[in-house]
Formats: structure tokens, C-alpha cells, sequence
């Protein structure tokens, strides 16, 4: 399964980052969220995947022993998503107000803030 | 005294939340935003002065005991950052008065900015790595906000590219924490600095060490990564960008200096030149950016990004004399930085513009105000005896003990081309005679005649500040020293988190 999520991780990434180096700002957003995904997906599976073990200690073991669940990597996880919900959001509210503003969604036009007069 | 520690968070958050229930009464927004600045004033200073006493002062969150639960804990370093924010936004506030209009107040201004100084506060107590991460997308959010605060078309577009690398910077943040819990099972910092002692270096740790840098390096505006700062810091209005300038950089340089003294000190041979490398880089292109700028506001952005390289070489030195070095100068920094920023708003209101060919002539008409500017800018050059002669003069002292000539010289040059970068700002803004202005640069502006006490009274404080730094730099000193000797011995702070466990 470790094989699979890797591949999954990775597949992530490169789309990221294929879709952030793009010139529109639609797909640079699409890419950052899709980056945040790849990142979530990453912590999952180094936390360790085990199957069907709880996360909790038997009432007669004095310590975790052999394969259990760790639950914090879904913690992590549970706020990043929460996080990254909000920023996105904001994203795109943002990139909708500079559309208005400019009239371009192309990356390339939007040097005025950067060029030395 | 240790239980008093979350206070510094709460307080900005209780603002925040008072002041945005009075939304639509703009005059009572700014008195509770300048309350609660007031009030975290009072409360960082007692801390500060504790923690010099005791050393460290730590607390554990819902009093789980500490790899389990969040720790949030004060050394010097922190404790210092806590006041100097304090006092930054205590004086922003003051400035904000009359430099926020109403429409920007309206929608929420005076909430963000006490929203932004819980996210800086929280990232200099937390002693977690994956808080850290919270308390850095908490600041995030409401910089944003604040950047993009107002809608107006330059602001957009900055805004844009601030969010775009600041989320890349999260994504990488964010995977490299989780390679990191995958890796040791903790978060702690206390108990990731441990477990990184104990185990053998690997690349593993090479790789981490590098991720965070990329990460935090964002964050701070290193070398290759600064390109999101001058497209937007100029772009706000001015107390935002005073801010901007004086904390959020800083609060990459801390996490910097808090990863790299405390949890990636093994093999740091590598990472030390790679640091020492970044810092001469940063140094030398930002400087070299601020040359060929004309706007006042863009000028010291590029200053901005020489002295994070400045701050950088004091860790990437990494004997106790540089660290402390870098600690006094972080502190120079963030209020001269502060002060610069808010002189931009005081030269466009004399002179009608922020593009230095336009302007002319500000020291016949305001003698007393260029020589506050001459002070401020001298210290940023670092001219003896102000207060960034002082934080050079280490950083150089430890460069040569530890025989890194050529670090040494690209401090030297560097401040010399900041001193170069700061006499054009002098003679084409206050000494270059205002008839000379070329036709196609005669400005539309309006100018003022006179600066409000609102916006004169921070800046005279924080030249004072900055006087007082340079003239007296003993007691500042003694304390960097101290916070310096902190972060080179970790043993006391990891003791102190977790116990008195081997």
C-alpha cells in the first residue's frame, strides 16, 4: 500500500508544480491546492498505515505493543485540511477581485507592481 | 509566572475580537486596538524581565506533560522578540490613526493587525513544531488579508504573488513536518533535538534541514527566494507595510535560528556553508536590487532583503559571539526597519510622491525631520556610533575569528553599498534643490506643509530607540549575549521541557 500512496504523492507534486510554473492564475491556485493535498497525503503515509489495530491500549497492557494505530498523523492532517479550506477560499476570492480589476488572468500582465519605472 | 505565558496570545485575540464587534464604530476600534497593544506592552515586559532572571519559562497546554502535550516556553530570544513586537505595534497603532482611512478601518483593519501580532507571538512561544505551522498560517491568513486589505489594483497584484509563494512555502513546511513525525514520532522541538542527537546523521536529516531552510527561507526573503517581497511590500499602506517589514521577515529569521540551534545540529559543517553561502548571496543581490530602484518604499525593501543575509550570517557563523551578534542586530532591525517604512509616509506627504526624482528640496523645508531620517538611515548603513555599527561590528569581529574573510567582505561591502543606497535617497529626496526637478517628473501631488503629531510621535520614539541602541549598547548587548549563550547550550532548554530525564 506504501508503494501506491508514494506513487499518489508523487503524482500530486508533479502536477503541483506543473500547474504553478503555468502563466494563468486559475491553474496557479489549482496547483497550490493541489500541493497541500500531496503534503496531507505525505504526512498520512509516514505515520505509518497499519490495518484494523486501534489506536488505543487494551485495559490490561501497561504500554502500546506491536502494530497500532497512531492517531496523530490524522490530527495533522484534519487541521491542515481545515487550513488549507480557508486559504483557498480566500484564493479565490482573491484571484476573482484581481480578474475584476485588471481584466487578465494571465500572470505575465500582471507586472505593474514589479516593473522599475 | 510560567502560567502567565499564553496571556501574550490571548490578549492580541481578545482585541481582535473586542474590536471587531465594534465593526462599524471606527473610533472605538482604534481605542481598543491601541488598549490591547498597551496592554500587551505591560504584559510582555514583566515576562521579559522574569525569563532574564530564571533563564527559560515554559508551560505545558491543558497540563499534558510535555513530548504529548503542546509546550509553550520563553527563552531570552523569545522573550526579547515578545517585547520589541509589543513596542512595534504599540507605535503602529499610534501611526495607524491617521494613516488607515476610513473604508480600510470599516472592513476590519484594526482586528487583522491584532489577529497578525497573535500569529507572530504564538510563532515566537510555541515550542512545537506543527503549533509553529498553525501559528504561521493564523499570521498568514490575516496578512493576506491585510496586504490585500482595500482592493486597490497594484495591492492585487502583490497580494497575488505574496500568496502564491507564502502557500508554496506552507506546502513544503507542511511535508517536512510530516517526513519529520514519520521519521522521529515526535513534534516536540525539546524531544525532536533529543532524538536527532542520539540517532546517526543521515541524509535524511540533510534533506529535512533543507526542506525547513526552503521553507522558512521563503518566509525571511533568503537569496533565491526573496522574489515576492518587492513586489508587494510597497503596495499597502504605509503601517502595513511597516509592519510587514518589521515582524513577518523577522518571524522566519527566529524559526531559522530556532531550528538551526536547537534540532539540526548534527553535521552542520554542511549546512553552516550552505547558511554562510545564502547570507553573502542575500546580502550582496538585495542591495545591489536596491540601486537601481527609484521609488522610496521599494528602495528599502531591497535594504530589507540585504539585512535578513546580515542576520543570516550571524547563524551560519555559529559561535556563540555571532549568534549574539545576529540577536542584537534582529533587534536594530525591526526598529529601523519599522522607523524607514514610516518615514516613506512622511516623505509622501511633504513631497507628494514616493519616486525620489520627484522629490527635492525636504531638507530647506523641514530641517528637523531630514535630520531624524540622516539618523535612521546612518544607523541602517551602520556609522558608529549608531545602532547598527554596533550588530555589524560583532558579526565582522566573529567572521574574523572564525577566518571567514570572505564573509567579512561581503558584509563590508554590502554596508557600503547600503550606505550608498541611503545617501541617494538623502540627496535626491532632502538635499537635491526642488527647482532642479526635471519637467517630466513635476509631480501632481498634493504636499503638505506639516507632519501630524500622530505619525511624527512613533518615529521620533523609535529614533530615540535607535539612539539610545547605538549610544548605550551595553544593556541590549549583555542581553543578546545571554540569549546567544541560550541558543548555543540547548541542554537547559530541552531540560527544562522535559523534565529532568536524562
Amino acid at each position: 500500500m506504501e508503494v501506491e500512496l508514494a506513487v499518489a504523492v508523487g503524482g500530486l507534486y508533479a502536477a503541483g508544480i506543473y500547474l504553478v510554473m503555468r502563466r494563468s492564475i486559475i491553474k496557479l491556485i489549482i496547483g497550490l491546492s493541489l500541493l497541500g493535498h500531496a503534503a496531507n497525503l505525505l504526512i498520512f503515509t509516514m505515520g505509518g498505515l497499519v490495518r484494523g489495530q486501534p489506536p488505543v491500549m487494551h485495559p490490561w497492557e501497561t504500554r502500546l505493543v506491536g502494530g497500532f494505530a497512531d492517531p496523530i498523523p490524522e490530527a495533522l492532517i484534519l487541521t491542515a485540511i481545515v487550513i488549507g479550506f480557508g486559504v483557498q477560499a480566500f484564493a479565490i476570492v482573491l484571484i476573482k477581485h484581481t480578474y475584476q480589476a485588471t481584466g487578465t488572468e494571465d500572470l505575465k500582465d500582471l507586472q505593474s507592481s514589479d516593473l522599475t519605472s | 509566572m510560567s502560567n502567565a505565558l499564553p496571556l501574550i496570545i490571548v490578549i492580541p485575540l481578545l482585541t481582535a475580537v473586542i474590536a471587531l464587534s465594534f465593526r462599524h464604530r471606527p473610533g472605538i476600534q482604534r481605542a481598543v486596538g491601541f488598549a490591547g497593544s498597551l496592554v500587551l506592552l505591560c504584559a510582555s515586559v514583566p515576562i521579559f524581565l522574569c525569563v532574564l532572571e530564571r533563564g527559560y519559562l515554559s508551560t505545558q497546554i491543558g497540563s499534558w506533560p510535555a513530548p504529548y502535550g503542546i509546550t509553550i516556553v520563553a527563552d531570552t530570544l523569545s522573550a526579547l522578540l515578545i517585547v520589541a513586537t509589543a513596542l512595534v505595534v504599540l507605535l503602529i497603532s499610534i501611526a495607524s490613526w491617521i494613516e488607515i482611512d476610513p473604508a480600510r478601518e470599516s472592513f476590519g483593519y484594526t482586528p487583522l493587525l491584532h489577529f497578525l501580532i497573535m500569529g507572530i507571538c504564538g510563532s515566537f512561544l510555541t515550542g512545537d513544531v506543527f503549533n509553529l505551522y498553525v501559528w504561521f498560517e493564523v499570521m498568514l491568513i490575516a496578512s493576506f488579508v491585510l496586504l490585500g486589505l482595500g482592493g486597490e489594483k497594484p495591492q492585487l497584484e502583490g497580494t497575488i504573488k505574496y500568496v502564491a509563494l507564502n502557500l508554496l512555502s506552507s506546502a513544503l513546511f507542511l511535508a517536512a513536518i510530516g517526513v519529520l513525525y514519520g521519521t522521529y514520532g515526535t513534534l516536540n522541538m525539546a524531544d525532536l533535538a533529543m532524538q536527532l542527537r542520539e540517532s546517526r546523521p543521515s541524509h535524511l536529516v540533510i534533506t529535512l534541514a533543507t526542506l525547513f531552510l526552503l521553507a522558512f527561507g521563503i518566509k525571511a526573503a533568503v537569496f533565491p527566494l526573496f522574489f515576492w517581497l518587492p513586489a508587494s511590500y510597497h503596495t499597502p499602506p504605509v503601517p502595513i507595510s511597516a509592519i510587514f517589514a518589521g515582524l513577518l521577515t523577522k518571524v522566519g529569521i527566529y524559526s531559522l535560528i530556532r531550528f538551526f540551534t536547537l534540532i539540526f545540529t548534527q553535521d552542520a559543517e554542511t549546512l553552516h556553508r550552505l547558511i554562510l553561502i545564502l547570507a553573502a548571496l542575500t546580502m550582496i543581490v538585495g542591495i545591489l536590487g536596491a540601486l537601481v530602484q527609484k521609488d522610496f518604499r521599494r528602495i528599502i525593501s531591497f535594504n530589507l532583503i540585504s539585512h535578513i543575509g546580515t542576520l543570516l550570517a550571524g547563524l551560519g557563523l555559529f559561535t556563540p559571539l555571532a549568534l549574539a551578534g545576529t540577536v542584537f542586530y534582529l533587534i536594530h532591525d525591526i526598529v529601523s526597519k519599522t522607523c524607514l517604512f514610516l518615514f516613506t509616509s512622511v516623505v509622501q506627504r511633504l513631497g507628494g510622491s514616493g519616486d525620489i526624482r520627484n522629490l527635492g528640496g525636504l531638507y530647506r523645508s523641514n530641517p528637523r525631520i531630514s535630520l531624524l531620517f540622516a539618523i535612521v538611515a546612518l544607523s541602517v548603513a551602520g556609522i558608529p556610533p549608531l545602532s547598527g555599527f554596533w550588530g555589524k561590528l560583532v558579526l565582522v569581529q566573529a567572521g574574523l575569528i572564525k577566518r571567514e574573510y570572505w564573509l567579512v567582505a561581503a558584509i563590508l561591502f554590502a554596508s557600503i553599498l547600503t550606505l550608498y543606497s541611503m545617501c541617494s535617497i538623502w540627496s535626491e529626496a532632502f538635499w537635491k534643490d526642488s527647482s532642479g526637478t526635471p519637467v517630466e517628473f513635476a509631480n501632481p501631488g498634493r504636499k503638505a506643509s506639516s507632519i501630524p503629531l500622530l505619525l511624527l510621535a512613533p518615529i521620533t520614539s523609535l529614533v530615540l530607540l535607535i539612539l539610545l541602541m547605538g549610544i548605550w549598547p551595553a544593556p541590549f548587548f549583555e542581553t543578546a549575549k545571554l540569549a546567544a549563550q541560550q541558543l548555543s547550550n540547548p541542554d537547559h532548554y530541552i531540560r527544562t521541557i522535559l523534565g529532568e530525564k536524562p
